[in-house]
Parts: C-alpha cells; sequence; structure tokens
C-alpha cells in the first residue's frame, strides 16, 4: 500500500486565492479570450482588479476563474453579460448559504 | 460503437417541435451546467446534452438521424449502415458554443468530425484540453502543517470501441500550508489531454475540511467551545485547551461570562495574515446527583438570595 502510494505522481499546485499579479493578457491568455473580452468584464463589475488604468491592473487567481465561469455561461446559456453577472452573483449567494449551512450543520 | 438515443438524453418525445426542444435544451443546460450544478456528473450530463441538442436543433440532422429509426436502444452495439446519409444535404456548422471535440464516437461517425462545428480559425485538432473540477477534503490539522494527499478522481473517458466509461485516476497532491476551506488548488496541466498539439487543461481542486468534532472554521479563523467550571469563569483560572497546533494553557479571566469569547491571535489557520483562534466561552453545571451536591446547590440559593438570572427579561 505505501509503496503503491509512492509510485503515483506527485503534483504541487498553486493556491488561486494567493496569485495576486495577474496582468491583463495573463488572464486573457489563460481563458482563451481576447482582452476585451476581460475588459468587458471588468467593466460589468463581474471581477474588479487592482489599478486604475487597463495597464495597471493586477488580476487575482479567482478573477481569473470567475472570468472563466462568465464566459462560459455565456457560451453555454446564451446569457449576455449581464445575465451572467448576476448568475455570477447568486452563485456566490448559494454557496455562502451552504458554507454557513455547513457551520451550523457541524455544530450540533 | 453505442447507439445514442438523442430523444431519450434530452427527455423529449420523437415527433417533438423545434421549440420545444430549444425550450428543454435551454432548461436542462442551466440544471446540468457544470459551472452551477454541483452534481458529480453533471459535466457528462452537460455534455451528452449539447451533443444530442447538436442533432435534433439542425433540421437536417435530425432528420437524418430520424431516418435510422425508433428501435434502437441507447447502448445498443452500432454502425452506420452504408451510404447512410445519401440524399442529405448538411450545411452550415451552426454549434452555437458546443465544444466539437467533446462529441462521441457516435456523433462522429454519423456526421463526421466537420459538421460538429469546428469554426475557421479555431484549429479543431490542436485545441487545449478542457480545464476539469474536483474537491478534496482535508483535515483542519493539515492546513496547519500542509501535507501530501493521495486523491481518486473520476473522468469519463472513451476506450477504442468509444465506450464511454468512469476511469479511476489517482494523484498525490501537495496540500501547501494554510490552505483553507473555499480555496481552489490550481494544478497546472492536469485537466484534459489537449487535442493534437494542444495543451492540456487544468485540474482545479476546491479545498473543504472533514467537519472537526470540537473546532469551526470561517475563513482563516477557528473557533472551540470551550467548556467551564462555574467557580472557573467567576474566579479565573488556567485551563488546557486543545488546538490544532498542540495543547495550550489559556488564562481564563475571573469574572468571565457564557458567551464570551477569548482570542488567540495568529493561532488559526496559517498565512501571511494567519487567522485567530477563538475560545467561545460555555459554563457546564456540575449535576446534583448526590447529596453533598444537592446541598451545595441549596446552600448557594440562600447565599445568591438576589440573584435573578432573568433580570434582563424583565421578570
Amino acid at each position: 500500500m505505501e509503496s503503491e502510494k509512492k509510485n503515483l505522481p506527485q503534483v504541487c499546485g498553486i493556491v488561486l486565492e494567493e496569485m495576486t499579479e495577474l496582468t491583463l493578457i495573463e488572464v486573457s491568455r489563460a481563458c482563451a479570450v481576447h482582452a476585451e473580452c476581460i475588459v468587458e468584464l471588468v467593466d460589468e463589475g463581474v471581477i474588479t482588479p487592482f489599478g486604475r488604468e487597463p495597464h495597471h491592473w493586477r488580476f487575482s487567481g479567482i478573477h481569473m476563474r470567475r472570468a472563466g465561469v462568465a464566459l462560459r455561461l455565456q457560451r453555454d446559456l446564451g446569457v449576455n453579460l449581464a445575465g451572467a453577472a448576476l448568475a455570477l452573483q447568486l452563485l456566490d449567494e448559494v454557496n455562502a448559504l451552504r458554507a454557513r449551512l455547513k457551520v451550523l450543520g457541524s455544530r450540533h | 460503437m453505442e447507439f445514442k438515443d438523442y430523444y431519450k438524453i434530452m427527455g423529449v418525445a420523437r415527433d417533438a417541435s423545434q421549440d420545444e426542444i430549444r425550450r428543454v435544451y435551454r432548461q436542462l443546460a442551466r440544471k446540468y451546467h457544470p459551472d452551477v450544478s454541483k452534481a458529480p456528473d453533471a459535466e457528462v450530463r452537460f455534455k451528452e446534452l449539447g451533443e444530442a441538442y447538436a442533432v435534433l436543433k439542425d433540421l437536417e440532422k435530425r432528420a437524418a438521424y430520424d431516418q435510422l429509426g425508433s428501435d434502437w436502444k441507447a447502448g445498443q452495439d452500432f454502425h452506420p449502415p452504408p451510404d447512410w446519409n445519401a440524399g442529405f444535404e448538411f450545411s452550415g456548422d451552426g454549434s452555437n458554443g458546443i465544444d466539437p471535440d467533446a462529441f462521441s464516437d457516435f456523433f462522429s461517425a454519423l456526421y463526421g468530425r466537420g459538421f460538429a462545428g469546428a469554426s475557421p480559425g479555431r484549429g479543431a485538432f490542436n485545441s487545449r484540453g478542457e480545464d476539469h473540477h474536483a474537491k478534496v477534503a482535508i483535515d483542519l490539522e493539515d492546513a496547519y502543517s500542509g501535507a501530501t494527499r493521495s486523491i481518486t478522481l473520476q473522468r469519463a473517458e472513451a476506450d477504442a470501441e468509444g465506450r464511454v466509461a468512469m476511469r479511476a485516476r489517482k494523484l498525490n497532491v501537495t496540500i501547501p500550508r494554510g490552505v483553507h476551506a473555499g480555496q481552489h488548488i490550481r494544478l497546472v496541466g492536469q485537466g484534459a489531454p489537449g487535442a493534437g498539439q494542444g495543451k492540456p487543461g487544468d485540474l482545479y481542486l476546491e479545498v473543504e475540511f472533514h467537519p472537526h468534532t470540537h473546532y469551526r472554521v470561517e475563513q482563516r479563523d477557528v473557533y472551540l467551545d470551550l467548556p467551564l467550571a462555574p467557580w472557573e469563569a467567576a474566579l479565573g483560572a488556567t485551563v488546557q485547551v486543545p488546538t490544532p497546533s498542540g495543547k495550550i494553557e489559556l488564562k481564563i479571566p475571573a469574572g468571565s461570562i457564557a458567551g464570551s469569547k477569548l482570542r488567540l491571535k495568529g493561532r488559526g489557520i496559517p498565512g501571511n495574515t494567519p487567522g485567530d483562534f477563538y475560545a467561545a466561552l460555555n459554563i457546564a453545571l456540575p449535576p446534583a446527583d448526590s447529596e453533598t451536591a444537592n446541598a451545595f446547590y441549596h446552600y448557594m440559593t440562600e447565599q445568591f438570595k438576589t440573584f435573578n438570572p432573568r433580570a434582563g427579561l424583565g421578570v
């Protein structure tokens, strides 16, 4: 059993929430879209990068993930940008409630 | 390869109108979208659905599919009859955002990859693999010290005959110290393989904690319900308290009341800004189950005549 465990491929990850220095170019490349698409997401308030001007923007790993979800919802469900933004906001709330429920459930 | 019953996948009758098919697709797509649904098979269902819709929404493809007849059962071994689609003219691509590489061999055998809707310039044979998402459950103690977890991932893979089966894949993942529930670990290149020269996708692991018998966790802060004897709370005491990083001695100030919290700064989940550890105080009453204990409670009744625990309720 132990030796089997040793033979498994060992992978090391990065915690998304702790990646904070991604540029607009890096995020659009990771999401496989043009930079304009990411700018639209920022304009809609789906993600809020640090910094004022687009060339100074810095994104976190979480921004990158949110952008991916927003783009997929638009592509797959035929919703527009505002609809995807609303869905994301509601998903955030559902997830927060689920987490809260779990904490309360483990309390007794 | 296996026959796919596209009508059954969408749950519509064979004579459903195009409008009905569109409506049902929209409903099911919202339900099974992997970014929305928490169901473990959401990704597989969503792909099947996309493929079924790609055929049924298109009058030409649907007519050709219908011509195969209604005697086929899902999963039955299937080979397209020779010249099965003679006389049908397929046009356009018309795949609205459905990933053509994700379609089954059954689909490809009927319509060919080209009809799956590769758009010009997209390079269907060099596309990046999909990102995969999974959860990894760790113990709270692992977040304090870091750990290696071997995780098993279920992944739908097609074998040489085009049968899709769930295959288990094991990985040893290093869990970085300081990670907490709700965070995501990105494993570059561990998602679905890319097509052709395309790079593989990434694997995102969402971290969650196994429920703990003593501790509750909110973000980086850790909470413990700490029972005290009435005299410990009233007079003050030094008591032993478990924390995920080991036992500590905690000084309880005199006059502590139930419901108040003692904060141990920086003893929550470690990190650049470490969380805090909170001991939420409650009072445990010794049972009045012996003569001495009984007598003692009576003595207290005498001694605390003016104490009204319900003063705040106005009674």
